[in-house]
């Protein structure tokens, strides 16, 4: 099966004519709740978090080589082990696993889902706590969930570390918006990261970043199966809106060379009709957009958006990003990809600077890739050699057994 | 051993494969010092200082093929312009700022000199000089600009735009008000030559030159 999307062309033209609307099977994630409540950046104390993660590897003894690996906007906890709802590979693979870069041979791996996620922890789509008095006991969160932000997410992923019983991680590695999360980790717990690495990200995002995001957002509600966001009120899905919504986005994931590589200008015809006969790139997004809506929450999708175009690290620290760092031991690796326009390497290199300006110890490279942004995920070679020798050297440092 | 510790295994450079102006420049550095060099290329340098002299050695390189190799042996390099890249870390940031073989390819060498010492208490600069004999003798002898090992490029391909000679960099050092704490110069079999106390002798003799500077 090369080209997944072109036979799955039939499903995305029924899906995105908004008649399947079958939500995926329920499924148990791993979970824990948070001991007491959580409060967040709004002031609102959260109860009865609850927090799905995964682990892979074991915890040495001293339990001094954890990492915690942060997911992107759409990811989730299942990094390296088939996905138990979409039965894909774990969306890391390529770079965590027994001898890979993120060596689970020799470190003990964490990944949580992101507070607001939808993939087990606390968000959208899970049962309001406390629940409404006079209301529903069964009514879900929906677009009455909380704003939360990428402090938050990681106020959260403290927690959860902490009652696994891990004081200090030796690495906190994430790519996107999992990067945003690292740097967030770097600057709230400075004590708790041995080494930080954010990967394709930046300190803030960017006006052309949030206006993506708006686009996505302004494409769910106008779709009429999102009903004010208590879709789930009524079963249904706004797929759509939210295929509408991933089809943009995957768009800022590539870059112009990556599309042109992999499509070009190359047509399937169906028919003679004008509007069946279809480049590849438009049945690949197509095919991207119908994917998604069985597996993600739109309202999880307006959460997790929202809680990114808030991030602006410098804005907690007097508007001065070095300050975010002061005094910081942690070591940094961070990573740019040269044809990423989403997050671009001057991003990057801003963080770069202001961690020297705060006297920390940073590597910096930008990785030659012509995939965009989403080369992160991927099999690049170079990348996967920085990152396994920034932590193998990190490691060595640390005094952890190789 | 598997892929990722192979992937992550250290470089182990031993000094008789530095390169010989790395040699002198690490017997300069104190125990424990906190380094920054500045065109580090892949790190021999920091790596050997971490190993051999226990520095916390950071690294900064232009070549993002060299920063790569750098990192992914672990060493704290970060891409990044001397330039450019200087004016970000605060004041008296390390003890030591190398800047070797880089000086003669930078666009305003006085104003990279200035931000070394700024930062750090002392600079250390390498760089090949331009005065050496051979070059003199090619430049009367051919009326066309001297290539030499060291000076390998024709012009318009050579990096170096502001070559120097010994006697020019004194000049320099002098003109800034900084003080030459220490200096030698050495012919390419790294021969620490007895005419090292002379700076004129030097300036015709001395393929490389390494300075130590402070501010005054």
């Amino acid at each position: 099966m090369r080209k997944p999307w072109l036979r799955a062309d039939r499903a995305i033209r029924i899906c995105c004519a908004g008649m399947d609307q079958t939500p995926s099977p329920p499924v148990d994630h791993q979970h824990l709740v948070l001991d007491g409540p959580l409060m967040l950046d709004c002031r609102t104390e959260l109860e009865g978090v609850q927090i799905a993660y995964r682990t892979y590897g074991t915890l040495n003894a001293a339990r001094s080589n954890a990492i915690l690996i942060c997911h992107a906007l759409t990811g989730d906890q299942y990094v390296a082990e088939t996905h138990p709802v979409t039965g894909k590979d774990g969306w890391w693979d390529q770079a965590v696993g027994a001898g890979k870069p993120i060596d689970t041979g020799r470190y003990f791996v964490i990944c949580s889902n992101v507070l607001g996620g939808c993939m087990g922890s606390t968000g959208p789509r899970t049962p309001r706590h406390p629940p409404e008095r006079d209301g529903d006991p069964a009514a879900l969160w929906g677009t009455d969930f909380p704003p939360v932000t990428i402090r938050d997410m990681v106020r959260a992923q403290k927690r959860l570390v902490e009652q696994l019983g891990i004081e200090r991680l030796f690495a906190v590695i994430g790519g996107s918006m999992g990067g945003m999360q690292v740097l967030q980790w770097a600057a709230t717990y400075p004590d708790s990261v041995f080494a930080a690495v954010p990967i394709a990200t930046a300190p803030y995002h960017s006006a052309q970043n949030i206006a993506f995001n708006e686009v996505g957002r302004q494409s769910i509600f106008a779709d009429p199966d999102w009903q004010q966001g208590r879709y789930w009120q009524t079963g249904a899905l706004p797929a759509r809106g939210l295929a509408v919504a991933r089809m943009v986005a995957h768009i800022t994931y590539l870059s112009e060379e990556a599309l042109t590589r992999k499509f070009g200008r190359r047509m399937r015809s169906t028919s003679l009709a004008v509007f069946n006969d279809m480049f590849e790139v438009e049945s690949y997004l197509r095919h991207q957009g119908s994917t998604f809506v069985h597996r993600f929450d739109a309202n999880s999708y307006l959460t997790i958006t929202r809680a990114c175009d808030w991030f602006d690290l410098a804005a907690d620290y007097d508007g001065t990003l070095s300050k975010a760092f002061a005094g910081t031991r942690t070591r940094f690796c961070l990573i740019s990809f040269s044809s990423d326009w989403l997050y671009p390497t001057a991003e990057s290199r801003t963080v770069a600077r202001a961690l020297n300006g705060a006297g920390g110890n940073v590597s910096f490279v930008e990785i030659a890739s012509d995939k965009g942004h989403d080369a992160f995920l991927l099999d690049e070679p170079d990348f996967h050699r920085t990152l396994a020798g920034f932590l193998g050297g990190c490691a060595e440092h640390a005094g952890l057994a190789a | 051993m598997n892929d990722a510790a192979r992937l992550a295994e250290p470089v182990r450079y031993v000094a008789k494969n530095m390169r010989l102006d790395l040699r002198l420049l690490a017997e300069m550095i104190a125990p424990g010092a906190r380094v920054l060099d500045i065109g580090c290329g892949d790190g021999t340098l920091i790596d050997y200082l971490y190993r051999t002299h226990g520095c916390d050695a950071r690294g900064i390189e232009i070549d993002m093929a060299e920063v790569t190799r750098a990192v992914a042996h672990g060493l704290p390099v970060m891409h990044g312009d001397a330039d450019t890249d200087l004016s970000q870390y605060p004041d008296g940031a390390f003890d030591y700022v190398v800047l070797s073989r880089t000086l003669q390819a930078v666009e305003r060498p006085r104003e990279v000199l200035r931000q070394m010492l700024r930062i750090g208490r002392h600079a250390l600069v390498s760089f090949p000089n331009f005065g050496h004999w051979e070059l003199r003798w090619k430049l009367l002898w051919t009326g066309r600009m001297p290539n030499t090992t060291v000076w390998g490029k024709p012009w318009y391909e050579t990096p170096n735009i502001h070559p120097c000679t010994i006697q020019d960099f004194f000049d320099l050092a002098t003109q800034e008000g900084y003080v030459v704490e220490r200096w030698l110069a050495v012919d390419d079999d790294g021969q620490r030559s007895p005419w090292r106390r002379f700076p004129a002798l030097a300036n015709m003799f001395g393929e490389q030159a390494l300075f130590q500077l402070r501010k005054a």
